[in-house]
């Protein structure tokens, strides 16, 4: 296969096909872990991704995932590789996917992830978070329960006006 | 993409790397002991979340070794087929894991560290160690945090737990010297220009440890002897032991997979 013969915007289409399979309503895609696609020397299809967070158990299943449907999809010999820089965030995460987020259940990222240099209010004890509105019924009177949820991206919520538990994906 | 580096540079490195990796790998196996045993069930999940943080951590930078080292070791040959001489984590990350303040207090003057010398690392020349330690500084952000509160909450909060608080601040505020010793390893790296001089990291941890202790109602402990020794091997009983445990799948059945 020559280089030109690669269709680069049906590898993306095929790639914003594979879901999360923790957060199935987003694609690889939309959470930014698909950080580029190119065709290498040697004419090889290359995709890189990059993982969200370092322990995140999904990431396998996530390179298993995306061969798969790059199989499927007529490039068996396609490569992964894996990239470290840019660092993951959740500032990738776009304004249709927060929406989805939200349809799902799930509060987007609450405002932009913290910058990392010169600080010296690393622990606040307070919850100094902008405001989390509950996915069900809008309500701003939430509170976080617990910064860390049942997977490593989110955080436990309860909503106090509805008397919901949900989840929030954390800005990181 | 690593730098071509020449062969004392890429060795450092090597041994580097494993220090970043082994501190990880063994204080979060420590961390995973709590899973079902935390005292309520958000502490057991973030208890659990912070392993996992930890270990993923470890993966990636023994990963790194692995490469750096070039002699066919991945990051679970590392982990799961050294002998524990062969460890390079610091003594604090190996002790066992005590009471709930105990580890609560480990992981907050662990976490602080780890904060300035990663935010540090972020800026390294080495691009996949910059990457690494970026994400990894965003994780620990969190375990900051987490722990830092719970300092406050426990100092500050009973008799009992600020007894206890205070009791495991001052057992292990001796082990805490070792993780700003900088050796041959780490002036050799500096001078490569692989990563930065981190000689401010340590009263940066200073100033944000006793800030926090002060908060809680704690008192910081006097300085003195500061115990050394799991950077070249030299480990308590302990590791061992811990060892034991976690490789025994790997060394019964080599290369067993599920
Ligand atoms: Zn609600």
């Amino acid at each position: 296969m020559v280089a030109a013969a690669h269709d680069l915007a049906a590898v993306w289409a095929t790639l914003e096909g594979v879901p999360d399979p923790e957060v199935p309503v987003l694609s690889v895609v939309e959470l930014g872990i698909v950080r580029d696609v190119e065709v290498d020397a040697d004419g090889r299809l290359t995709v890189s991704i990059t993982p969200t967070y370092s322990g995140c158990p999904a990431l396998q299943v996530i390179e298993h995932d995306i061969r798969d449907a790059l199989a499927r999809g007529g490039w068996p010999d396609a490569r992964l590789r894996t990239v470290y820089s840019p660092v993951w965030t959740t500032d990738w995460i776009g304004a249709d996917a927060r929406r989805k987020l939200e349809a799902y259940g799930i509060a987007p990222p609450p405002g932009r992830a913290p910058r990392d240099s010169g600080r010296d209010d690393l622990v606040l004890l307070q919850r100094r978070v902008p405001p989390v509105a509950c996915p069900y019924c809008g309500s701003h009177a939430t509170t976080m329960r617990s910064v860390f949820g049942p997977t490593a991206c989110k955080a436990v919520m309860y909503c106090d006006q509805c008397r919901q538990p949900f989840e929030l994906f954390k800005a990181i | 993409m690593a730098p071509a580096l020449d062969g004392p540079v890429q060795a450092a490195l090597v041994q580097y790397l494993l220090r970043l990796g082994d501190d990880r790998l063994v204080l979060g196996h420590r961390l995973s002991e709590w899973c079902g045993h935390a005292p309520i069930l958000e502490e057991d999940i973030a208890l659990a979340n912070i392993a996992l943080d930890l270990v993923g951590q470890a993966t990636l930078f023994l990963g790194l070794a692995g490469a750096a080292e070039a002699a066919g070791r991945d990051a679970d040959a590392l982990a799961y087929l050294r002998e524990a001489i062969d460890f390079r984590n610091v003594l604090l990350a190996e002790l066992p894991k005590g009471d709930f303040a105990f580890t609560i207090v480990r992981q907050f003057l662990f976490s602080v560290a780890a904060y300035y010398r990663l935010e540090g690392l972020a800026t390294s020349s080495h691009g996949d160690l910059a990457g690494i330690a970026g994400k990894a500084l965003k994780e620990t952000r969190y375990h900051v945090r987490h722990s830092g509160e719970w300092v406050i909450r426990l100092g500050d909060g009973t008799s009992e737990s600020h007894t206890r608080t205070q009791a495991a601040l001052d057992a292990l505020w001796r082990y805490t010297g070792e993780m700003f010793l900088a050796d041959d390893v780490d002036a050799t790296l500096v001078r490569a220009g692989v990563i930065p001089d981190l000689a401010t990291a340590e009263p940066k941890w200073l100033a944000q440890v006793t800030g926090v202790i002060e908060r809680a109602t704690l008192a910081v402990p006097p300085s003195g002897y500061m115990q050394r020794g799991g950077r070249t091997g030299r480990h308590t009983e302990h590791l061992g032991i811990m060892l034991a445990e976690m490789q025994i799948l790997q060394r019964s059945y080599p290369g067993a997979k599920w």
